[in-house]
């Protein structure tokens, strides 16, 4: 029985960072992933007949921004894809020497394996992050994510130092207790 | 009780311990906070949960979007959304 509603005037508010989070870990490009977030509102806002409430807003909107970066990467591989093909040597007749070694894997590069468990730590976050009141999530992230100094986020909220410092410490017991339940 | 110089309570050790994950304890701070680490419990457990948390957000590489990104994602969300809510 579906028993989630949606509002998409509060999509930016509420889903915006997690989206961005999603998108840039696939991307890695900050310009691209916000073009690719806000294809994915309008698709939404387009396609909200079809909600049939049955999973959250938050996951309907992955999924539709899940189809926007399959398209994206689906269009940069028409374009460059073919000529990349040609380029590679080991069809070439010169191709002695040191090529298979080349080929293998770097241990010190991060494998598959461990940007699916930081991707998905990273949701877990996000989730967690998700159940602080707005402020506190605001305040963290401003701090802690985007790495602002103490003086520059009290300007701009207009708060104390020790008031900024009370908030962080509850986001950070509340994340805390969180991700002890949910992840470690 | 008389607020001792090198010892210090659980709330400011929290405190201090939540400035150092951001690299803003002080060295004098850094020594008051080892000092209550070595014999309180609950200024211990906060601790390394607090470290634990830090870490984790580190490995994560968690990213979002700044004001001036998100308002503009926002600004071209709200002309769409007033678009559709007038032609219905």
């Amino acid at each position: 029985m579906p028993n989630h509603t949606i509002d998409p005037n509060n999509w930016v508010k509420l889903y915006s960072d997690y989206l961005f989070n999603y998108t840039i870990t696939r991307v890695n490009d900050r310009e691209i992933a916000q073009d690719l977030i806000s294809e994915t509102f309008l698709a939404g806002l387009k396609s909200m007949a079809n909600f049939k409430g049955e999973a959250s807003e938050r996951t309907w909107l992955i999924s539709i921004l899940k189809r926007k970066i399959i398209d994206y990467y689906r269009k940069i591989n028409s374009n460059k894809g073919k000529a990349e093909v040609r380029m590679g040597y080991i069809n070439s007749d010169d191709d002695e020497g040191d090529w298979l070694e080349e080929r293998v894997a770097d241990p010190f590069d991060k494998t598959a394996e461990d940007s699916i468990e930081n991707s998905e730590l990273g949701d877990a976050i996000y989730d967690c992050l998700g159940k602080l009141p707005e402020k506190q999530a605001d305040v963290f992230k401003m701090k802690t994510i985007l790495g602002y100094d103490t003086e520059t986020i009290c300007n701009e909220l207009d708060i104390t130092a020790s008031n900024l410092w009370v908030i962080i410490h509850r986001a950070r017991t509340a994340l805390a207790d969180c991700m002890e339940e949910n992840w470690f | 009780m008389k607020q001792s110089f090198l010892f210090i309570s659980c709330e400011e050790a929290k405190h201090i311990c939540d400035k150092a994950q951001y690299g803003e304890a002080s060295t004098w701070e850094h020594i008051k906070l080892t000092i209550r680490l070595a014999y309180c419990r609950i200024t211990q457990k906060y601790s390394k949960q607090n470290e634990k948390l830090t870490e984790s957000i580190n490995k994560a590489e968690v990213k979002c979007l700044n004001a001036e990104e998100r308002n503009k994602i926002e600004n071209q969300f709200k002309e769409e959304l007033a678009k559709q809510q007038q032609n219905n």
